[in-house]
């Protein structure tokens, strides 16, 4: 069926399932290295060592090791010039089609912020009389942010379109949120979704200029955060029409019921003090969802551990929910930007299918000033029916994904 | 669902406003040359650009200290508004999208930012520039100008991810909740960029582009921004967005550009905006054009106007509405003749047009097509 002559419902929407999932980050390479970081708090924050952090504050991040990524794809025919964050991409991806090898995606829809950047830095140090340009022709095509997309496509036999989001780091939120709302409205039966970033040099000392990064631990909600430390990573998901995914017997992960978007024009960098973008956002994707804030077992904050962002997102989340468990993943990982929000879907996949809560690590004092239920430092075993994840940009984009646990 | 044209906005280095550069375009008008040095080299470069006097009269907190991308999509967003009669404080601020459209984005600001590091050290690093080279700050500003809440997307591809963004617009247009979507395009000219597409080979050194040459001489790059309001009413409407593909080699790009054509080709057209623009694009769009749509007339305004890359879908939209609108097409400029191609070498009426493709090739193996029409 040509897609324009399908039925496009807002009344009688499609269910949407999640029926393969793809995640590398510095918690693991796949879903069960992911699983079996977060059952154990383990705290994959490092020292940087890709590039000199000798005048930042922050000297840590979290990070993919290159020795394991750069090896894991020699089939691919010039693997070699692809940059590292298309390797990341490809592994996601590789996850996701040995699990589904049947899936063949109508859309692709990713979000990301910086695409290839290390590579655009490369050749302008280069420029700058700092080394040799002849690779620069490879740079330059292997820069811009579409092409990771593309690389891990055609690595498969992919060959849908793809949109391309970067709407900072709601971006990896956004792209699945999309996907699952072109699913919904009938428009498309299989949308391939996630997000991916690598650390580069300038966005690392940009969040440092501002004062945003911390020296010391990731302390997300904890009354003495001093910021947040960057990661890194990719993940995807293969969303697919409920009925026709049960209908050709593809195992069902999740459900993802529910998604918010709004925008708070209150600053480029700073959310909106009194968290009202946050709690619009939650707002829609829970009228979105079809439930109340009663129904949400777990959430996963954007929680970025700096002094305004947990403040207001402390604010829309209490004022929202009556003490439903919440924890920050970052803490664990740093703040991948753009590939966070899908990151942090497949940790609330994880959580729901294992039955737990992921912990908020590095949490030794309440803050005053926010009044949540923190899962504090370990993982705990909990009935996780529903989960919520926030993620929210600079230029005051707010996104909010929900996801149920499908019974078989 | 069919997207109809509301309003439209038009900042381009041959003029500002939609019927000022199509009035210039149809007299065979070029935008003129002006030239941008690199800073390590002696290399000169000539560019199409935007002149400041172009954006007088855009004020606004937001873009005290914005990048000329973000004036560029402000500028161009407000004229759309205002030609659709769209006075956004008596709308409701949830039921209006705002999608962009980008390509390299805020790079001015991204190299003077990275060139601090480079030169002096981190600690150089400026907190007031970092925000600003951030994909999605053009977006953000224009969302704060005009106040808008709801959806706000910023989209990155290549030439042709402004009709990408057309299909996002139609995705999220199925939704009853929103009554519009505002689509802007925008890009910026930077020494780094032309150097970049030189090392690319995809770059002339000096006017003119030749579409559809056998040569591939290359492109000028341009900047600028277009801006289309969408609704559920209007003057000229999208009648299929093709999700579009991409390619993995250019020598593939011609078979991604035939399945578009075929797909959107399926009723009668009456002119093919196409995006030829001196480089191998030509000879892929020619290709295909010839085999699905034969005979019928492709315009390409990039000899005139430049490659503007993120901008240049919105700007190919935007002259399809317009010689629709206005029932000729302006002439394509420095056009191989000997080309089998129906091309309009001099203004040419098209006095019973009523459907017209948009065809997208980018530089970075992205394609896309629509089909648009007019009542």
């Amino acid at each position: 069926m040509a897609r324009e002559d399908r039925q496009v419902s807002t009344n009688n929407p499609a269910r949407v399932a999640v029926t393969a999932a793809g995640v590398i980050s510095p918690l693991g390479f796949g879903l069960p290295e992911t699983l079996d970081s977060l059952r154990n708090a383990r705290d994959c924050v490092t020292p940087v060592m890709r590039f000199s952090v000798t005048q930042c504050r922050c000297k840590t991040a979290g990070q993919v090791s290159d020795s394991r990524l750069l090896a894991s794809h020699p089939q691919i025919p010039r693997s070699g010039r692809l940059h590292r964050v298309s390797h990341m991409m490809i592994q996601a991806l590789q996850e996701l089609m040995t699990q589904q090898p049947e899936f063949e995606p109508e859309l692709t829809v990713v979000g990301t912020t910086s695409g290839g950047m290390s590579y655009g830095e490369r050749y302008y140090r280069s420029l700058n009389g700092a080394g040799d340009l002849r690779h620069a022709p490879t740079w330059i095509a292997n820069y811009p942010a579409q092409k990771p997309v593309i690389d891990a496509q055609t690595a498969f036999g992919i060959s849908a379109p793809c949109q391309v989001i970067a709407n900072a780091c709601a971006s990896g939120a956004n792209a699945i949120g999309h996907a699952f709302e072109c699913v919904r409205s009938g428009r498309y039966r299989r949308v391939l979704a996630g997000g991916y970033d690598a650390l580069a040099e300038m966005v690392f000392v940009g969040f440092d200029s501002l004062q945003a990064s911390t020296p010391e631990k990731c302390r997300p909600f904890d009354r003495h955060r001093s910021g947040m430390v960057l990661g890194e990573g990719a993940a995807v998901f293969g969303l697919e029409n409920l009925d026709l995914a049960r209908k050709r017997g593809a195992p069902v992960l999740a459900e993802i019921i529910g998604y918010g978007i709004s925008t708070d024009n209150f600053h480029i960098t700073q959310p909106e003090p009194s968290g009202i973008g946050a709690r619009q956002a939650m707002e829609r994707a829970l009228e979105s969802a079809r439930i109340s804030a009663a129904d949400v077992d777990y959430v996963n904050a954007h929680g970025t551990a700096t002094v305004f962002n947990d403040t207001t997102e402390g604010k829309a989340i209490s004022a929202l929910f009556n003490g439903v468990p919440v924890s920050s993943t970052k803490s664990m990982m740093g703040h991948s930007l753009g590939a966070a929000g899908a990151i942090e879907a497949a940790v609330c996949l994880l959580a729901l299918q294992h039955q737990f809560l992921p912990a908020n690590i590095n949490f030794t004092t309440a803050d005053d000033d926010v009044y949540l239920n923190i899962v504090a430092n370990e993982a705990r075993p909990a009935a996780v029916s529903i989960a919520l994840s926030n993620s929210f940009g600079f230029g005051g984009t707010n996104a909010s994904l929900i996801m149920r646990k499908l019974e078989a | 669902m069919r997207l109809a044209i509301a309003g439209m906005g038009w900042v381009t280095p041959l003029g500002t406003g939609v019927d000022s550069v199509w009035e210039r375009l149809i007299q065979g008008e070029e935008a003129p040359a002006t030239t941008i040095a690199e800073q390590f080299a002696d290399r000169v470069y000539s560019v199409f650009r935007v002149p400041e006097s172009a954006l007088k009269g855009i004020s606004h907190p937001r873009l005290r200290r914005a990048s000329a991308i973000s004036r560029f999509a402000a500028a161009a967003g407000l004229q759309a508004l205002e030609f659709a009669g769209l006075k956004l404080e008596s709308q409701n601020p949830e039921r209006i999208a705002v999608i962009f459209a980008i390509s390299n984005g805020g790079v001015t600001y991204t190299k003077r930012f990275y060139h601090e590091i480079v030169g002096t050290g981190a600690q150089a690093a400026s907190p007031l520039l970092f925000p600003e080279t951030v994909f999605n700050a053009p977006a953000s500003h224009l969302a704060a100008i005009l106040g808008v809440t709801g959806a706000t997307y910023t989209l990155v591809g290549d030439g042709a991810v402004g009709l990408t963004a057309i299909t996002m617009a139609e995705e999220l247009m199925a939704n009853d909740a929103l009554d519009y979507c505002l689509v802007v395009g925008t890009e910026e000219i930077d020494w780094v960029l032309c150097d970049a597409y030189r090392r690319w080979r995809l770059l002339r050194m000096a006017p003119p582009i030749e579409p559809f040459s056998k040569q591939n001489l290359g492109m000028i790059l341009s900047e600028g921004a277009g801006a289309i309001v969408f609704a559920r009413k209007g003057f000229a409407t999208i009648e299929r967005a093709h999700p579009g593909g991409y390619f993995g080699r250019r020598a593939e790009a011609e078979k991604i550009l035939k399945r578009i054509l075929c797909d959107v080709g399926q009723t009668e057209i009456d002119f093919v905006i196409s995006s030829a623009n001196g480089t191998f694009v030509d000879q892929a769009e020619s290709q295909a054009l010839q085999e699905v749509v034969p005979n019928t007339l492709a315009y390409t305004g990039k000899p005139a106007l430049g490659e503007s890359v993120g901008a240049a879908g919105l700007w190919q939209i935007i002259l399809a509405a317009q010689a629709l609108h206005s029932k000729e097409l302006p002439p394509v400029l420095y056009a191989d003749q000997s080309v089998p191609l129906r091309l309009p070498l001099s203004r040419t009426p098209i006095p019973r047009a009523r459907r017209a493709i948009v065809l997208s090739c980018g530089l970075n193996q992205q394609a896309a097509g629509l089909r648009m029409a007019i009542e």
